[in-house]
């Protein structure tokens, strides 16, 4: 069979499309939650109209986030059983829990309390309108929780045993939940929702004041985005360091991968910075690395002794080319994160904030570039994990379900027009919303929309006549 | 460790509940989605999708939760269950995502509007027929070969599925005409009475004809159905259809304002009750039991403390957010 029809691979094809498009919103959804539990408690504490009118403005946006997430979602959920059904009934006793704690604690929290969030602030009162945004933030970092001690029990199985039927079954659920690999996920991903949320709202406000449309809330937005760009991506910078200590521990050949180590350094090995790998002979070509700097790294230690994919059966070997690179191309987008940071340090310092058009320009360029990181991050988390759906104990060519290349190719195909369509209007829609300056007097999301109890609700309508 | 009896017998009892809590709560704003087309002005639009609009969402998150447990608790009758259903599911999940967003899409755009209101009724129609045809493909039998499904991708399509899907839209559709009658007055309300006693007929001849055929789907079913002496409980529940159905068309005539939706749904208690019957002790029929479908009991007692906190509660503000609206809807939204 020609490898474009290998159904394992398809299956990972399938995977990789839909969960790119869902991350998205849940990066955004984490950022943006926390962003308004801090907008209303300033707002509350404070008094400022500022405030208030940035949270009415966020929040619809928020919404369609939040909307777009629970519907990508819903299909990742199914995928399990329909293109990874073996990995399904062997993994199901552990990871399925997991995920049912992670769908009734979003269900609970978030959309039970999104309905007091976003209509109940004349009907409830402002205490609990707090609680209620408080709630949902609690949520969105609660459905990470869950998510991400799935995805990293599948990275550093711990706490189980196999049962007759050659199923992971649990032993200890605190093992389980607490392995080793997820407390640093856990960290970097919440970070990474932090700081991916600063860069758009700095870019949204930054397009704005390039546009001289400088309300007080704009100027606002802008301010708190910079700081927190400020503050988390170094932060996010030692975070990702520390990770990937973890991860050598725990998975050295998938850092062998990273570092494009095809072969073992006895005497310290040198950091890659770019090159080309070629899987097939096993060897960077046209290399660019400085000596030794691998090993002060990874070890702290300029002589350490590194061992490389030579090392490794070929069988077990992650695919190169594509974790050298993302990796490159999250890490370099950090080291831009950090310039941005103290850019508009220096520039607030010298009370040009608001004023320096330079760095307008960049904090619009770099809007997107939070969004980009996270997914090259899961790429290279992900496919590093390969050739295992769990770590060195089912491979992933062994997880598949028995389904005919042609089924999962046309759903492939489906899915991918369906998403572009669906979620391309959504986009726009966030977009169309993020064109409009946030203003004194910002209308609350409710307008014209109908009533919501729970869970999916809209931003505002586009009245005919008025301006959106 | 192994699976434990009572735990399993417990879940069982849990999934079965969140199914129906699935089918009685979707259903009937599904089946409004599908008679979204019969409505042609914008007022009347609005009308009824506002009708809908606090439940819809809240109520499709057990769907999630329905095949997130079944992973958790029964993950052998979700690796079968799953690929069995490749397509009818893929196609059912399509059209909840048209569907949904089309809910908070239509609002905002004058010139696309249409094509949301198309992808609203497209979608509840698709995922409805869906969700029947996988409930056909199921009841007549899954080739499975150890712990995999072993059948391709096209057998759940038969003349039974087919069947059961369009049996299923007639009646999701008689439940969403139910809750118009419910929700709306006036001229609306007339109509609403009208469509309900149409797809009510056709309701009651698809589970008729569902009916006659499952008995002779498998050996098996026959005996369940018409050994002796079972039958005599068997048979209360056609008895009990037939007492339902009466009542349904005598509550239309004389214009009874909850009873239609209320006499419905106990026509789906029925038919699930007689689904239960048919399958009982069996998650994949003739070939894996609920037993031994059940993850290690570790696993089941994990999961059942969440969900003996969490599912009350959201229960109850459900039931809530149902009062909060209950009552009349207008084009403005509830009043």
């Amino acid at each position: 069979m020609s490898a474009a029809l290998d159904p394992v691979l398809l299956a990972r094809a399938q995977w990789a499309f839909t969960m790119t498009f869902h991350i998205v919103f849940p990066v955004i959804s984490i950022g943006l939650a926390s962003y308004l539990a801090v907008l209303e408690g300033l707002w509350l504490a404070t008094g400022h109209e500022v405030y208030l009118n940035l949270y009415k403005y966020w929040i619809k946006i928020f919404s369609v986030a939040f909307g777009m997430g629970v519907v990508s979602g819903l299909v990742m959920s199914y995928q399990f059983g329909s293109n990874w059904s073996v990995f399904a009934d062997k993994a199901g006793p552990i990871v399925g829990p997991l995920m049912a704690y992670e769908v009734l604690t979003a269900f609970f929290l978030e959309s039970g309390f999104l309905g007091v969030m976003l209509f109940g602030l004349v009907r409830v009162g402002r205490t609990l309108h707090f609680v209620a945004t408080l709630a949902v933030a609690l949520g969105t970092l609660l459905s990470a929780f869950w998510i991400l001690s799935a995805n990293s029990w599948m990275q550093t199985p711990a706490g189980f045993a196999i049962n007759a039927a050659g199923q992971f079954v649990p032993r200890s659920w605190l093992h389980i939940v607490f392995n080793p690999s997820f407390p640093y996920r856990l960290v970097h991903m919440v970070l990474a929702s932090y700081l991916s949320t600063a860069l758009i709202v700095g870019g949204v406000a930054a397009w704005h004041l390039l546009r001289h449309r400088e309300t007080a809330e704009v100027r606002r937005m802008f301010s708190m985005a910079m700081w927190m760009v400020t503050l988390v991506a170094p932060l996010q910078i030692i975070a990702g360091d520390q990770h990937g200590l973890n991860t050598l521990k725990y998975q050295p050949v998938k850092i062998m991968g990273i570092e494009g180590h095809y072969r073992s350094y006895p005497h310290g090995a040198p950091f890659v910075l770019v090159g080309i790998p070629d899987q097939k002979a096993g060897r960077m070509r046209d290399a660019l690395d400085i000596p030794k700097l691998g090993s002060l790294i990874l070890e702290h230690r300029l002589d350490a002794p590194l061992a490389g994919l030579d090392t490794v059966p070929r069988q077990d070997w992650p695919y190169v080319p594509v974790i050298f690179w993302t990796f490159r191309i999250m890490v370099g987008l950090a080291l831009a994160m950090l310039a941005l940071g103290l850019a508009s340090l220096a520039a607030r310092v010298r009370g040009r904030l608001y004023v320096h058009r330079g760095l307008h320009r960049a904090a619009l360029i770099m809007a997107p570039t939070g969004l980009i990181a996270v997914i090259a991050g899961w790429f290279t988390t992900e496919v590093g994990r390969q050739p295992y759906t769990v770590y060195h104990l089912l491979r992933t060519a062994q997880s598949a379900s028995p389904i005919a290349a042609p089924a999962v190719i046309s759903s492939l195909a489906t899915f991918a027009v369906v998403y572009f369509a669906v979620f391309g209007a959504g986009v726009m829609f966030v977009l169309r919303l993020m064109s409009r300056p946030p203003h004194p007097g910002e209308a609350p999301p409710l307008e014209g929309t109908p009533h919501r109890s729970a869970g999916i609700t809209p931003a505002p309508a586009l009245h005919p006549g008025r301006a959106p | 460790m192994s699976p434990d009896p009572v735990l399993t017998d417990v879940w069982a009892g849990i999934i079965a509940f969140a199914v129906f809590g699935y089918i009685a709560m979707d259903g009937f704003d599904l089946g409004i989605g599908m008679l979204f087309a019969l409505f042609t002005t914008e007022q009347d639009r609005t009308h009824v999708m506002n009708s809908i609009a606090p439940m819809w969402d809240g109520n499709e998150t057990w769907l999630i939760l329905g095949g997130g447990g079944l992973m958790a608790v029964f993950p052998l009758a979700y690796a079968v269950l799953i690929p069995a259903l490749y397509t009818p599911l893929i196609a059912m999940l399509i059209g909840l995502i048209f569907r949904g967003v089309a809910f908070e899409f239509r609002w905002r755009t004058q010139r696309g509007k249409p094509y949301w209101d198309a992808g609203f009724f497209l979608g509840s129609a698709l995922a409805t027929f869906m969700q029947g045809v996988a409930l056909g493909a199921i009841l007549q039998g899954i080739h499975v070969q150890g712990r995999h499904y072993a059948g391709g991708w096209w057998d759940w399509l038969s003349p039974f599925s087919v069947l059961t899907g369009l049996s299923l839209m007639a009646g999701y559709a008689t439940l969403g005409a139910g809750w118009l009658i419910l929700k709306t007055e006036g001229d609306l309300q007339q109509r609403a009475y009208r469509i309900a006693r149409a797809c009510g007929i056709a309701l009651i001849i698809g589970m008729t004809a569902v009916s006659a055929a499952t008995p002779f789907l498998q050996n098996r079913y026959y005996q369940r159905w018409f050994a002796w002496p079972t039958v005599l409980g068997t048979a209360q529940v056609p008895l009990l259809v037939a007492i339902v159905t009466a009542l349904f068309f005598y509550g239309l005539h004389r214009r009874w304002q909850r009873a239609p939706f209320l006499l419905t749904l106990a026509l789906f208690v029925l038919a699930y009750l007689g689904l239960g019957i048919s399958i009982y002790p069996y998650l994949v029929p003739e070939s894996i039991t609920i037993s031994a479908a059940a993850a290690p009991a570790s696993s089941q007692l994990f999961l059942l403390i969440g969900t003996a906190v969490l599912v009350p509660i959201i229960l109850c503000y459900t039931g809530y957010a149902y009062w909060v609206f209950r009552g009349k809807v207008g084009a403005e939204g509830y009043h």
